[in-house]
C-alpha cells in the first residue's frame, strides 16, 4: 500500500511524539524512595512556592512554612540532610504528573487526599486536616459563618476546589474568581469583596502576613486532608513517611511547627490527625 | 472516555468566549480606527496622544491590563460598569481591557493600510477642496481597509485566543472551565487540554479561512 505524502508525514509526526513521550516518562529506577534516599543521600521534594505559612520562597531564596518543615522532618528521618534537598515548585495542576514521571520524589504541598488522585499517586498521612474557612476584614461583624453569607461577595482562586464548593453550596453568594489568593486581598481591603475563602491554613498565612487587618471566621465547613504524595505502588516509601509523620507528631516538633506558622493569626492549631493512608 | 464533559458547561463557556471576542472585536475596530485617525491627523497633540497610547498599551502585558481593570478600576476606584452583578461586571471589565489592548494592533494595521494608498489620492482629494475628515473618511480609509483585511484577521484570531486571559478576573470562558476540569479530573489532563484546544481551533480556523477569502476578494488591484 502506498501512503500519500501527507499520511507519511502524519505517521512520522505521531511516531516522533510517541518516542518523545516515552523519553519523558522513562522510569528513574523502580526502587523505593527509601532506597534512593539511603544510597544518594539526596531528595527532590515538591512544595508550593507562593503560600505564606505553608510553602513560601523567601526573597532570599530560602523556603519556609509548615509544609517545608514537614518535608524536612521526613527527609531527616530518611537520612537526608536538609542541605541536600532540592526544592521544586509543584503547581496544583501538575502534581500527579510530576510524581508519575519522577521529577520529584514526594510532594508536600497542601495536597488534599482524594479518591481521584489516589488512582494516580499514593498518599501517606494525612499530616494535617484543614477546613475551608472565611477570611474577613478585622472590623467586619456581619459574617459569622457560612450561614450569614447571603448576598455577600466572596473571592477565591478560579478552578480551585474551594471556589467550586462555594458555587455548589451557597448559590446565593456572588463569587469573584481570580488567579491567586493575594489578588483577593486588594478587594477585601477596599470593601469590594466581603470575604476570601479557601483552606484555613492558607488564610491563616495571609492573616499573619498583615497583622490586624484581617481575621479568620473560624467556622470551617469542609475537611481537607493534607497528605504526602508519592509514586504509586511505593509501599515501603509510604510506610517510612507515615512513620516519620507519626514521630513528628509525638515528639512535639509537629506542634512547634504548627504554632510557629499558624499561631500568629489567632488560628487554634488542632490536634494532629491520625494516619489513615496505610 | 469523554463522559466527564457532560458535567461541565463547555459549550456555554465557549459561547462566553465568542461573546467576548465579538464585543471586543467591534469595540477595538472602532477605537482602533479612531486611534489611526489620531496618528495621521495634522494636529500634533492628537498625533502625540495616539503614539503615546499605542506604545504604552501595546507594550503592557494583557494579563496586567485585565487584572488592572478589576483591581484598579473596579475595586479601588469603584467603577461598577453599570451593574451590581459580579459576573457581568467582570465580563464588561474584561471586554474593556481587551478593547484597550487589541485596538492598538488594529490601529497599527490600519495605519499600514493607509500607507498602501498612494499619496496622489490624498493630494488629489485635497486639491478638490476636501478637508482632513473627508480625505480620510471618503478617500483613504475605504481603500486602506480593503488592503488590511488579512492582517486584521490575524488580530482577530489573536484576540480570540487572548480572551482566555479574562479568566484571570473570573470570567467563565473556555480556559476557566478548563481550570475547573483540571482540578477535578486530574487523571484526564491531556484530554481536557485537547478538548479546549480543539474548541479554539474550531473557532479560529474558519475565521482565518473566511477572512482570507474576503481579503482576496476585496483587495485593491494596483
Amino acid at each position: 500500500m502506498r501512503l500519500s505524502r501527507l499520511a507519511r508525514a502524519g505517521v512520522a509526526v505521531v511516531s516522533l511524539a510517541v518516542a518523545l513521550t516515552a523519553c519523558g516518562s522513562r522510569d528513574e529506577g523502580s526502587g523505593s524512595l527509601v532506597d534512593k534516599a539511603k544510597n544518594d543521600k539526596k531528595l527532590t521534594i515538591g512544595i508550593k512556592f507562593d503560600q505564606p505559612g505553608l510553602g513560601l520562597q523567601t526573597p532570599g531564596g530560602a523556603y519556609e512554612g509548615f509544609d517545608v518543615e514537614v518535608a524536612k522532618y521526613i527527609a531527616k528521618e530518611l537520612g537526608v540532610d536538609a542541605n541536600n534537598i532540592t526544592w521544586k515548585q509543584t503547581p496544583s495542576s501538575q502534581r500527579e504528573d510530576m510524581i508519575a514521571n519522577g521529577q520529584v520524589d514526594f510532594i508536600v504541598a497542601t495536597y488534599s487526599i482524594t479518591d481521584k488522585r489516589k488512582q494516580k499517586v499514593d498518599f501517606a498521612g494525612p499530616y494535617f486536616i484543614a477546613h475551608q474557612d472565611l477570611l474577613v476584614r478585622a472590623d467586619d461583624k456581619s459574617i459569622t459563618g457560612p450561614d450569614s453569607l447571603s448576598g455577600k461577595k466572596l473571592c477565591s482562586v478560579q478552578g480551585s476546589t474551594s471556589a467550586q464548593k462555594v458555587k455548589d453550596k451557597f448559590p446565593q453568594v456572588q463569587l469573584q474568581n481570580v488567579k491567586g489568593y493575594s489578588e483577593c486581598l486588594t478587594g477585601l481591603e477596599s470593601g469590594a469583596i466581603d470575604a476570601l475563602t479557601t483552606d484555613d491554613t492558607i488564610l491563616a498565612g495571609y492573616a499573619a502576613q498583615q497583622p490586624g487587618k484581617f481575621k479568620l471566621v473560624g467556622k470551617g465547613f469542609s475537611d481537607e486532608k493534607y497528605g504526602v504524595g508519592l509514586k504509586k505502588g511505593d509501599t515501603k516509601g509510604r510506610d517510612a513517611i507515615n512513620a516519620a509523620i507519626q514521630k513528628m507528631e509525638t515528639d512535639g516538633s509537629w506542634k512547634t511547627a504548627a504554632d510557629k506558622y499558624f499561631g500568629p493569626s489567632g488560628y487554634t492549631v488542632p490536634a494532629p490527625p491520625a494516619i489513615t493512608e496505610k | 472516555m469523554f463522559d466527564f464533559l457532560s458535567k461541565y458547561d463547555v459549550l456555554g463557556a465557549f459561547w462566553v468566549t465568542v461573546q467576548l471576542t465579538l464585543y471586543a472585536a467591534l469595540g477595538s475596530l472602532i477605537w482602533g480606527t479612531i486611534l489611526a485617525g489620531f496618528r495621521v491627523s495634522p494636529v500634533p497633540l492628537l498625533r502625540a496622544f495616539g503614539t503615546a497610547y499605542i506604545n504604552i498599551v501595546r507594550n503592557t502585558p494583557l494579563t496586567l491590563i485585565i487584572v488592572g481593570t478589576l483591581l484598579g478600576l473596579s475595586q479601588t476606584l469603584g467603577v461598577t460598569m453599570g451593574t451590581n452583578v459580579l459576573d457581568s461586571q467582570n465580563f464588561r471589565l474584561a471586554t474593556l481591557g481587551l478593547i484597550a489592548y487589541t485596538s492598538t494592533f488594529v490601529c497599527e494595521s490600519i495605519r499600514s493600510g493607509i500607507n498602501t494608498v498612494p499619496v496622489g489620492q490624498a493630494e488629489a482629494a485635497r486639491a478638490l477642496g476636501l478637508g482632513f475628515g473627508q480625505v480620510l473618511g471618503v478617500i483613504v480609509l475605504p481603500q486602506a481597509f480593503r488592503s488590511v483585511i488579512a492582517p486584521l484577521a490575524s488580530v482577530l484570531i489573536a484576540l480570540t485566543k487572548n480572551t482566555t486571559v479574562a479568566s484571570a478576573i473570573g470570567v467563565a470562558e473556555a480556559s476557566f472551565v478548563m481550570n475547573n476540569m483540571i482540578e477535578n479530573e486530574s487523571d484526564k489532563l491531556f484530554l481536557v487540554f485537547g478538548v479546549v484546544a480543539l474548541g479554539f481551533v474550531v473557532l479560529t480556523l474558519p475565521t482565518g479561512l473566511i477572512l482570507g477569502w474576503v481579503a482576496k476578494k476585496v483587495a485593491v488591484k494596483r
